[in-house]
């Protein structure tokens, strides 16, 4: 700024003389509307799961109920919700628009793929059009339907792949089409089915508009008894807090006994979060995570703990040592009954598989438990591993404790159907000739999710959710048995 | 009975592009969120396999003719005994009934986004229940298929499926024509204009969020 002249010069007349003044004030630049800043906030205690969002959405934390935008690691997507997601996404971005990361999608057919069902194995080739477009770097292709084997990218069951492939990790942020990519949460990361539209959102943005969830905090404390695993843990609590227990919250599980887990296990309890209504599960990562971890990914990651000083809006706390096998009753996940009180129901067949049991931990448990009884099934006992692997693990794994026999060759000993190819298969019904469908009103014993009426196809089949010890017992006895029967 | 509800799809077979897409609520600006119509009542707990089985999940939302023929098959999977009414009659591919009372929980299961797809390709404008599942919820806007109304009212035990209602989502109130009684409604809140717009996309561009590359 210079002001070329005073603008009052003294002057013998008595006026005052005025000299032209020209004044060349520089304008400070504007600057805009003050943020606040964050220097000196003090750090709110944060759960896990409010401190995961926090640290992907630029908030030096946050709060239950917090609407923020969060970025995404990444998005997964399957056969049957994968050709809508990238409808909507060429529909509202443009026919040449960019996916937001290549490398950040996951697709995975796995829904409806052994099927002579013509539209299911269009969205397969819908799924590998999209893939070449947008140069999807992780598509697990299966194009040979009469020989899974015969396709070497191909994997199955898309929460068990994601695990399995290294695609979950400790700290992330993880969206998929499915309701049960909670199951990711087993790592210590923020993970939550989507529909389509939001999917779609994610593909062209890397980013979604989500409410921060409050947590309800599950502590399972004490040794697990010897005939007791993980889904019937998941069954005492939702039976406890019903199917909307959950709704919109986060559930976190801790514990001695969820400590003890391995990976199988812990994932079969996130898995079913969303059946008591949950947002997303979380489990404390630690050195069994960070082993499984780094076995299948080098990429880094930063895990993530709840602060000692967090607050939870439930607590909710177990012995497990006094928990006994239980089971869903149809026609709900929350129905829960003892196994052992629903002896007197006679059962027509048995299932193990899905992303919730038909790990390789389930048919390691089914099959020991098929090993010790040395008997046959009294029932059609169907068996889907969830993915490739599982299916070489049965095959080649030699189960701890018998006498190294492999649980194919104990299953086949017990007389159960052959093992099928890894996929959801009946688990959600599916097209008409899917494998082990029910299509007819039967009873089953399954190792899987939902027993909501017609679930497994027929709307007349009765469910009972249960554990892989529970279903295997229940397959010898030819009712709903507890397993403790053959231990 | 097609021929009646909409002339265009008579045409159908030969004319691809004339596919009558009644979809989404479309509401234009200034006009009241009031809908009136006949209610379909169902209880608490209906979950995404008994409003879209899944071996109706390979048809795909985002191709016309199959959004079209997921609306035939909206609410099949419930069981006959307790429902001896169809949602959509056998043969039709629209509902009668464009209102839809639930209880607790209504839309629990998969996050499968062909659950409200389907309910909106029907037909269905509102639905009017005790509580919601948070994926289904969030689908709803996100498409813009249907508002999802909250009440306080266990309406389930007090309607019956045929029972003409208006849903004055202006007014936050239900009223029972058979009757005359009305019950209060929750506001749908920041979701209306999502819904009216015709999903979060459409909504996005109106409000200049988003450009279309």
């Amino acid at each position: 700024m210079a002001l070329h002249a005073t603008m009052n010069a003294p002057c013998g007349a008595g006026r005052v003389a005025r000299r032209s003044v020209k004044v060349s004030a520089v304008a400070a630049t504007p600057t805009p509307a003050r943020t606040p800043a964050a220097t000196g906030s003090v750090k709110r205690a944060m759960t896990m799961t409010e401190k995961i969002l926090a640290n992907h959405s630029d908030n030096a934390s946050t709060k239950p109920g917090d609407n923020i935008w969060t970025r995404v690691d990444k998005l997964m997507t399957h056969d049957v919700c994968g050709p809508g997601t990238f409808g909507i996404f060429q529909k509202e971005f443009g026919p040449n628009a960019k996916v937001w990361d290549n490398e950040r999608v996951v697709i995975i057919p796995d829904h409806y793929i052994f099927t002579s069902d013509a539209r299911a194995n269009r969205n397969v080739d819908i799924l590998r059009d999209m893939a070449t477009k947008y140069n999807i770097k992780y598509f697990y292709d299966i194009k040979d339907r009469s020989n899974f084997k015969a396709n070497p990218d191909y994997k199955g069951v898309c929460h068990v792949a994601l695990a399995q492939e290294g695609h979950c990790k400790p700290g992330e942020v993880l969206f998929g089409t499915d309701s049960h990519t909670c199951n990711a949460g087993a790592f210590g990361q923020f993970a939550t089915g989507v529909g389509n539209t939001d999917a779609g959102f994610i593909l062209g943005t890397g980013k979604l508009l989500i409410k921060v969830p409050p947590t309800m905090r599950f502590v399972m404390d004490g040794e697990m008894p010897e005939y007791l695993l993980a889904k019937d843990l998941i069954l005492q609590i939702i039976g406890e807090i019903s199917v909307a227990g959950a709704t919109y919250k986060a559930m976190e599980f801790a514990g001695s006994a969820i400590e003890g887990m391995n990976m199988d296990e812990r994932m079969t309890i996130c898995n079913m979060v969303v059946e008591a209504g949950g947002k997303n599960g979380v489990i404390a990562p630690d050195q069994t995570t960070f082993d499984y971890v780094r076995a299948r990914t080098d990429e880094a990651f930063e895990p993530v703990y709840s602060d000692g000083s967090a607050q939870y809006v439930a607590d909710y706390k177990w012995d497990v040592s006094k928990l006994e096998p239980l089971v869903a009753a149809p026609h709900s996940p929350d129905n829960r009954k003892t196994a052992r009180e629903c002896s007197d129901v006679k059962i027509d067949r048995v299932y193990i598989g899905s992303c919730t049991g038909g790990k390789t931990e389930d048919f390691v448990s089914a099959a020991k438990l098929f090993y010790r009884a040395k008997r046959q099934v009294k029932v059609p006992t169907y068996l889907v591993p969830a993915t490739q692997k599982v299916w070489a693990d049965v095959y080649t794994m030699p189960v701890p404790g018998c006498d190294g026999k492999t649980a194919a060759e104990i299953f086949e000993e017990a007389g159960c159907v052959t093992p099928a190819a890894p996929s959801c298969a009946a688990c959600l019904g599916g097209p008409r000739d899917t494998f082990a469908r029910m299509n007819e009103p039967e009873v089953c014993v399954s190792t899987t999710n939902r027993n909501f009426p017609g679930r497994m196809g027929h709307k007349e089949g009765q469910i009972y959710l249960a554990s892989p010890y529970t279903a295997a017992a229940s397959a010898l006895k030819g009712f709903v048995c507890d397993p403790r029967e053959y231990m | 009975m097609l021929l009646q509800r909409c002339p265009v799809l008579a045409a159908r077979p030969s004319r691809r592009a004339a596919v009558c897409v009644q979809a989404k609520v479309s509401r234009s600006e200034g006009e009241p969120r009031v809908i009136r119509g006949k209610c379909f009542v169902t209880r608490d707990n209906i979950d995404t396999d008994q409003i879209i089985p899944a071996e109706y999940l390979t048809l795909v939302p985002s191709k016309p003719e199959e959004y079209e023929k997921l609306g035939s098959y909206a609410l099949i999977g419930l069981p006959d005994d307790l429902y001896p009414e169809r949602y959509v009659k056998e043969g039709e591919m629209k509902t009668e009934y464009p209102v839809i009372i639930g209880g607790q929980n209504f839309g629990c299961g998969s996050s499968r986004e062909h659950a409200p797809v389907s309910l909106g390709a029907a037909g269905a404008k509102v639905c009017v229940a005790e509580s919601y599942a948070r994926i289904f919820f969030r689908n709803c806007i996100a498409t813009g298929e249907l508002y999802p109304c909250e009440t306080g009212v266990r309406l389930c035990d007090v309607l019956k499926t045929g029972t003409e209602v208006t849903v004055d989502m202006d007014k936050n109130v239900l009223t029972d024509h058979s009757t005359g009684k009305t019950y209060p409604l929750q506001e749908i809140g920041e979701a209306g204009p999502v819904i009216d717009a015709g999903g979060i996309f459409e909504y996005a561009r109106r409000q200049g969020m988003i450009k279309v590359a």
